[in-house]
This record gives structure tokens, sequence and C-alpha cells, in this order.
């Protein structure tokens, strides 16, 4: 349900480039001087547009911000990940030490 | 404000007259020449007593929060600690707070005075807990609030727990501005005040410590109330300075003279903080050497002009603890004390544990702060991100993990150590540091006591660091 196009109104994700590679700060490490500062930022569209083109968008505290268009209904992807059964083992075996059963 | 150049050397020169605008406050008055400054007298700025704080938090569902007892994780500690060793160790539950941290103390009072001085609404660049907690604040008062996150690497992929701390503040209504890595996160905030004309809520101003003063004295009054007796430790998770600074500043309003004070955070050495490749590379965000240790060496590096978090001025000891301990501690807190809480305030908690064992059986011991948990701010979720992004996850000894490379979860209680970190060592760095800043040749009696009060440390202490940096002074009569 990936939409690549929004309509005036559709909640949305935006970004903006802050500050262009070679303009970073003094002193950064190399690896982040060589990339862009990037922002991104939600809001509802104020008109139609197509993922990478420019947008403007209205945010939760009614300020109008500009960009072009990431992704639309942008989802929130983070979870509680995998099951990690080497802290459960650990975690398992304090309590049976502290209810008496060995260890 | 229009037409003004919006490059990032232009903003930076225009950040004093920025920053004064957005706070109301004039740095420059609290100046003692090149140097020093009277700290006391810009934490009196604030102008709420304790207890007036106190109560301005309760209005708000803010503090009062349970001190609770870890029985089972005392008894484990005594399993191992010599005979009559083992302290009680109990948890100031701060996760009870409207926006589940005990950051939620420190907006009450930013947003207070930004209410008071008029501004329709707040601003803070934070990748932590504060953002939320500025946000759910915000919303109760009536305040605007923008948000400006550290959040991701070049491949626009976010650690999980900065990422969930996104969607916090997003659901209370905040503006939130993501940003990848960098350091010019400072930059972009000095822009959005200038735009906006919004308070910058800062997580270094007098109100934003002074709001954790009620943190330190609630746990004293508990503390007295069930032991009878002051709290004989309290361990604080510490990044920037604030937590330690005014959890101590409140112990010492409730008048416990004894109750030893450790900061402890997690040991990220080798991973630089403003490199793209290495950002992905932690499994915390906060609580760990990469802010503690250069926070408290230089405080002022801070987004205000002077630093109300001043922690060397407090902590007593510095201990470190290793990621997968933290992670350890915070299964030991689910599975033996059936409280389920955030893996990164819980670092105080890795330590308390060998820290407890060092302390006979009738000490108490206070583990100062938990926060929240949820998809992403959990174990699991940063286990599972550490491996997918190269970090390799194992059981073992702590020891033996390296930061960005390894966690190592502990088998056994033992194998959780808090490993001290000299205290001298940062109080050379921060005379060094001092000296650089104020860029003065000779040093006057005026700086040698500033810098006694800044390191917690006598005269003597001072001059004998200064000769061994090579740094001149002159200790004659005040000018």
């Amino acid at each position: 349900m990936d939409r690549k196009e929004c309509v005036s109104g559709d909640w949305v994700q935006i970004e903006r480039v802050i500050l262009e590679a070679g303009s970073r700060a003094p002193g950064v490490p190399e690896d982040t001087a060589a990339l862009p500062m990037i922002a991104r930022m939600k809001g509802f569209a104020v008109h139609d547009a197509v993922v990478g083109e420019p947008l403007e968008v209205e945010s939760t505290i009614g300020r109008r911000l500009a960009g072009t268009l990431v992704a639309v209904l942008p989802t929130y992807s983070h979870d509680f990940g995998a099951p990690v059964p080497e802290l459960t083992r650990a975690g398992l075996q304090a309590r049976a030490r502290v209810r008496g059963e060995g260890g | 404000m229009m037409g003004r150049a919006r490059d990032y050397q232009s903003v930076m020169q225009r950040r004093e007259d920025i920053i004064k605008e957005a706070l109301g406050l004039d740095y420059s008055r609290f100046a003692r020449g090149d140097m020093a400054f009277d700290y006391e007298a810009m934490m009196r700025e604030v102008g709420y007593s304790l207890e007036e704080t106190r109560t301005i938090q309760r209005d708000l569902g803010v503090g009062d929060t349970p001190l609770v007892e870890l029985r089972n994780l005392t008894a484990l500690v005594r399993s191992f600690a010599p005979s009559g060793m083992g302290a009680r160790i109990l948890l100031k539950d701060e996760a009870a707070n409207p926006s589940g941290s005990f950051k939620a103390r420190r907006a009450a009072l930013s947003v207070q005075r930004a209410k008071e001085q008029g501004y329709r609404g707040v601003i803070a660049a934070t990748s932590g807990n504060y953002g939320a907690a500025l946000a759910s604040q915000a919303a109760m008062r009536g305040l605007d609030c923008i948000i400006v996150q550290e959040v991701f690497d070049s491949r626009m992929i976010g650690q999980p727990e900065i990422v969930e701390k996104g969607r916090k503040c997003e659901a209370y209504g905040a503006e939130v501005h993501q940003m990848t890595v960098g350091p010019e996160l400072f930059y972009y905030m000095l822009l959005l005040l200038e735009d906006t004309g919004y308070f910058n809520a800062s997580l270094y101003t007098p109100y934003g410590i002074a709001g954790i003063e009620t943190l330190g004295y609630e746990i004293a009054e508990g503390v007295r109330e069930k032991y009878d007796r002051d709290p004989d430790a309290v361990v604080v998770t510490h990044a920037g300075g604030g937590n330690i600074t005014g959890t101590t500043r409140g112990l010492m309003q409730a008048g416990c003279q004894d109750t030893q004070i450790i900061a402890a955070s997690v040991d990220i050495s080798g991973l630089h903080m403003a490199g793209d490749a290495d950002f992905n590379r932690k499994s915390f965000t906060t609580g760990h050497t990469g802010f503690g240790i250069p926070f408290a060496t230089w405080p002022d590096r801070a987004d205000v002009p002077r630093n109300a978090a001043r922690p060397l001025r407090y902590m007593q000891r510095y201990v470190l603890v290793h990621q997968g301990e933290v992670f350890y501690a915070t299964e030991l807190l689910s599975v033996l004390d059936g409280l389920e809480r955030g893996p990164a305030g819980n670092t105080a908690l890795a330590a308390a544990l060998p820290l407890a064992a060092e302390l006979p059986r009738e000490a108490v011991i206070v583990v100062q702060e938990s926060e929240y948990t949820g998809a992403g701010k959990h174990p699991t979720a940063q286990l599972t991100f550490a491996r997918e992004n190269g970090v390799a996850v194992r059981t073992g000894d702590p020891a033996d993990s390296v930061p960005g490379a390894s966690i190592v979860i502990p088998e056994e209680v033992e194998q959780v150590r808090a490993r001290e970190h000299s205290l001298d060592r940062m109080r050379t760095s921060l005379i060094r540091n001092a000296v650089a800043f104020a860029d003065m040749d000779v040093l006057g009696p005026q700086e040698i006591r500033f810098l006694a009060e800044e390191t917690a440390r006598d005269e003597t202490f001072v001059t004998g660091t200064l000769e061994s940096l090579g740094i001149r002074y002159e200790m004659g009569s005040d000018a």
C-alpha cells in the first residue's frame, strides 16, 4: 500500500537538505562531512504531489514547511524485535538462584 | 528577520543574540572576569523555592513517584556479597511521570517559565526522553512545541529507541524535525528559534536543572520515612550532567550530608558521536560516555552560554558499565522484581548491583530513575537492531565486549562490574578546557577559586594541576 502520490490534505512526510555536503560544520568526521544534513518533517499536504516532487505541508502546530515528498501516510516500523534467548536464559538462571533452586 | 543570512557561519555568529532573545535571560550578568561566573546567583534566577517547584509539578501530575524496594535483586546481590554485605536496593520509579521519565520534572519548569514570559511555544533539540516530556508539558499548558532530533544515518535508518521517542513527541502533538547525524543540530535549532520566536527550552537552563531538585528531595524523604536513615548511596545515570546536578542539589537541600553520589554511564568508548558510520553501532542513545565525559569535562559546550548542569561539582564517583550489563539488569528487573522498564534508564541499576555488594546489609542504595519501555525502547528491539547492524551479541564476560563490535551479556550476576573512571583525570581536563576557553595567560585568585568549585576540590589541587599543565597563575589579593 505504498502510495507514490498524495493529494491535498493527506498526512505525509517531507525532507529538506539543511546543509549541503561541503558546507558542514568545521571539525565533523570525514564520513559525515561528505554527506548533506537532511531534515524530515510530517504534516498535512497543502497540494497534490508525487514522491520526489516539491511539497508544502501544514505541521501539527499550523506552520507551513517546505521540502520534497518522501512518503504518504508514513508508517512507524519500529517494534520489539526478535526474542533474545540468551537474555531470557540469564534472567531465569538468576531467578532460580534467588528462589534457592540451585546455582 | 527577513533577509538574514542562513548559512552555518552566519547563524553561529548570531548565536548569542538568538539565545538571549529565546530565553529572556542575560547570562553576562553572572560573569566574573573572563572565566568565572556566579553559579548560585544564576540558579537563584529560577525564582522558585523547592517547595514551590513541588507545588507546580504536583499540579501537573509530575513527581511523587514510587520508591520501590527491589527485594529479589537485593537477595540476588546478597547471594554473592561477602558476609554481612549487600545493601537494600531501591528504585525511584520515574517511569510513573506523565511522559514516562524524570525529564517531565525538567520540562515542567521550562514550560512554566516560557508561559510566564509570554512565549507561544517551546523548542528543544534532543534525541532523548526530554523531547517527549517537553511535548507533554507544552500540551498541558497550551503551548506549541517543536522538537529537533538526531535520528538517521545516511541510509536514513534510525535507532529503534530514537524512532520511538520521535513517535511519542508526535503523539503529544509536537512538530518533530528528524535529522541525519551531525552536531549542526544546534545550528538548525537556532534557525528555528529565530523563525518562530519560541522559547529555548534547553535541558541546561537553570529551570531545566532546578526541576530535578525535587527528585533528590523526594528520595531523601522516602528513604527516611521507610528505613529511618539517610540513603547511603544514590546511583545516577549520567549523560549531559543535569540528572546528577539536580538530584544532588535536592539531596543537599534535604540535608543528606553523608550520602555518596555515584554517577554511572554506559561505556561506548571508541565510537565517534558525530560519525555517520558509528551512529547506529551503539545500542544506547543516551546515558553513555559519549555525552557523559565531554559534558563533565566541559559543561559549557551546551546550547546555552552557561550550563546549569555542572556534574563535576557533584559526583563523588564515576563508574562505567557495558551495554550487555545494562540489558541484563533490565531483564533481571522484569523477571525478578516484576518491573518492565526501558533499558537506557537502567544504566544506574546495572551499576548498583556490584555497588550494593560493597555496602553493609543495613545500608540503602537508591537507583534514582527508571524510564518507560515500549516498541523500540526495549532490550529485544535494541539487540535485534544491533545484530542487523553487524554487532555480535553473545553471552560471556562483558569485560570482553568492544563497543560497536560486540555486546556481551553476562551469564551470572557476579560478571556485572562497576568500573571506576578517574575523577581527577576528568577534573584535570575541565581545568585545561576552562583555561583554553577563557583564553587567559595568567590566572588569578578568582579563577582558582572558581576552578576549585568546578572540580569540588581545594585550591591546592587546582594550583597543582595548573603547574602540571604549565599554566601560569598568581595567588595575590583579588583585583
